[in-house]
């Protein structure tokens, strides 16, 4: 295997190789491309086996019709797909809109774009605010934000936890000064779901926000000021646009995993406020119904993609300003 | 800085906001790892500074043995992940574009844009079937499905180190007969180290953290702590998780900043 990571030297050199220029040029190339998928071979194995392939059974499993004790019977059916948005009725057999799936669906919607909004709200000042530090402490205060970006999400969902439960620090600080006289209930509620999703996300907003303003040429405000331009005018009309690519990004990074969040909707949200990742979740237990999990989780692998595309057709487009 | 009256890259507000993140970031963390040396048995009432809650947790037998599950499987996810990406690396950098390489990037990256939940669902499936068919039980498909979500973290430092070398000093050593072996072995490797370890580091991080794919994919009793400790918040929560979960952000903060002088070592 280690052949493969030999120096090809390059083309041109008038070297010990006795061929003719084109034809080695040629046969360099074809090193090159097999040398590149041998050494590639393993890592795209292990992932095809247990990253990627999967996937296509899921697929596969989302096109047939459930078992009676979990799993799937064979033979085509379109009842998970169907099940997404409908149920049927067990006595007369007619489909209906269920209700309770479109909740799940609208919340996790719902609750991810707040979190963008959250998390950008807070996060462009914080990654500004990093960027224009001096460059001595800036490495610290991005250290800052590596930190709990690296640490364990479910230890900060926890830690979330810990703050905003009826017995949290937060209810027992504004119960002790008197500000209040029961505690809050915030647990356990969409709102819960929400300010710990906006905590453990937030780290992913800012981490690309800082690297586009550290980008960002500072001249260029001082140009807008010369101009009398306002504070303001100057962040919505110079800084905000020429950022945009880091924005796009931030966003992406904080809806995507928000959509599929599954540990912090468990452990704040209770049993009731389900997200799609529980409702997956709850279909290959309790709920026994695989066609629908698979129906589901490939839902919400075509929404994250078509996320993910929006993404790179930006990001490609918004980089010619500077 | 004082004597400018005019600061030209100050926006109003934007420190103030920022301070306050930096405070509604840490102060969780902080109250969660003060509380775990709390004396009492509650996680709300302060009874004074006591290691109870680390001696419970190491004499408690499940705490111990997801903790050996989960360095087990870290150590095996970062030497696997990182031997793959490094070759990995080493095909795609340093030589010109060659047709499939996008596909290659695509699905190296690919753990990083699927939902974990979709990858957790599609394990427990296939997993599910090869242990019907084979009968084995074992750490095996965790290791597995550790290894392949660990394979970008591991790429990507040792792929920034790579383009960072050039080819002169392979090119030297090949001009002076090393052979093509000697030359990877003696040179690139020698060089490479950092970015590998910088890789194996993160990827032993991200694994030793992963719930979800862990949740589905472990059979029955192969707890790692995080799953121990998801299993224990479903409970009457002592300051035990509170203990377990402090050893594991010292171990993060720890290794991060070995991670980040050694990334720092090469400019």
């Amino acid at each position: 295997m280690a052949k493969g990571a030999t120096p090809q030297p390059d083309a041109p050199r008038p070297g010990p190789a006795p061929s003719g220029p084109s034809e080695a040029e040629k046969s360099v190339a074809a090193t090159t491309t097999r040398n590149g998928w041998l050494l590639s071979l393993p890592a795209l194995v292990l992932l095809f086996v247990a990253a990627s392939g999967p996937l296509l059974i899921v697929a596969a499993y989302s096109f047939m019709s459930p078992g009676k004790y979990g799993g799937i019977a064979p033979g085509f059916s379109l009842d998970g797909w169907v099940g997404i948005l409908f149920t049927r009725d067990i006595f007369d057999d007619t489909l209906k809109l269920a209700d309770a799936h479109l909740t799940i669906f609208w919340r996790s919607v719902w609750l991810s774009l707040l979190t963008t909004a959250i998390t950008f709200a807070v996060g462009f000042p914080t990654a500004w605010f990093i960027a224009t530090r001096p460059p001595k402490s800036r490495g610290l205060w991005l250290f800052l934000i590596t930190i709990p970006f690296w640490t364990n999400l479910l230890i900060r969902t926890f830690a979330i936890n810990e703050v905003i439960r009826n017995e949290g620090l937060l209810n027992t600080v504004l119960m002790k000064i008197g500000l209040i006289s029961a505690p809050i209930p915030i647990i356990y509620t969409d709102t819960a779901v929400l300010i710990g999703m906006a905590y453990v996300y937030l780290p992913l907003m800012v981490l690309p926000l800082f690297a586009a303003i550290d980008r960002f040429d500072m001249r260029l405000l001082e140009a807008g000021y010369d101009l009398y331009a306002s504070r303001w005018a100057v962040l919505r009309r110079v800084i905000l646009p020429i950022v945009k690519p880091g924005i796009v990004a931030g966003s992406i990074l904080v809806f995507v995993p928000s959509l599929g969040a599954y540990v912090t909707p468990r452990v704040l949200g209770g049993g009731k406020n389900m997200m799609i990742g529980n409702f997956i979740e709850l279909q290959f237990g309790q709920g026994r119904n695989w066609p629908l999990g698979a129906a589901l989780s490939m839902t919400l692998l075509v929404i994250v993609m078509v996320a993910l595309l929006v993404y790179v057709r930006a990001s490609n487009r918004g980089t010619p300003h500077g | 800085m004082a004597d400018r009256t005019f600061e030209i890259a100050r926006l109003p507000g934007f420190a103030t906001i920022a301070v306050l993140a930096f405070v509604a970031l840490y102060l969780p963390i902080f109250t969660l790892s003060i509380y775990s040396f709390n004396a009492g048995n509650s996680v709300a009432v302060w009874q004074g500074w006591s290691l109870k809650w680390y001696h419970d947790a190491w004499s408690n037998a499940a705490v111990k043995s997801a903790t050996v599950r989960s360095l087990v499987i870290a150590v095996w996810a970062a030497v696997i992940s990182t031997a793959v990406a490094t070759m990995a690396a080493l095909g795609t950098t340093r030589r010109a574009a060659f047709r499939g390489q996008t596909f290659i990037y695509v699905v190296i990256n690919q753990p990083l844009m699927v939902p974990e939940i979709v990858t957790a669902v599609a394990l427990l499936i296939f997993f599910g079937v090869i242990k019907q068919w084979t009968g084995y039980q074992g750490l095996g498909y965790l290791i597995a499905a550790h290894s392949a979500f660990c394979v970008p973290f591991a790429y990507l430092p040792i792929r920034a180190r790579l383009e960072g070398m050039d080819l002169s000093l392979e090119t030297a050593a090949a001009d002076l007969y090393a052979t093509p072996w000697q030359a990877f072995r003696r040179v690139t490797l020698p060089l490479l180290a950092p970015g590998m370890i910088a890789g194996a580091m993160l990827a032993f991080v991200i694994s030793l953290d992963d719930v979800v794919i862990t949740e589905f994919v472990k059979s029955g009793g192969q707890d790692t702590l995080p799953t121990y400790m998801l299993g224990q918040m479903r409970r009457a929560i002592t300051p035990e998780v509170n203990a377990i979960s402090t050893v594991l952000l010292g171990l993060t903060v720890v290794l991060l900043t070995a991670f980040f002088l050694l990334t720092r070592n090469k400019d």
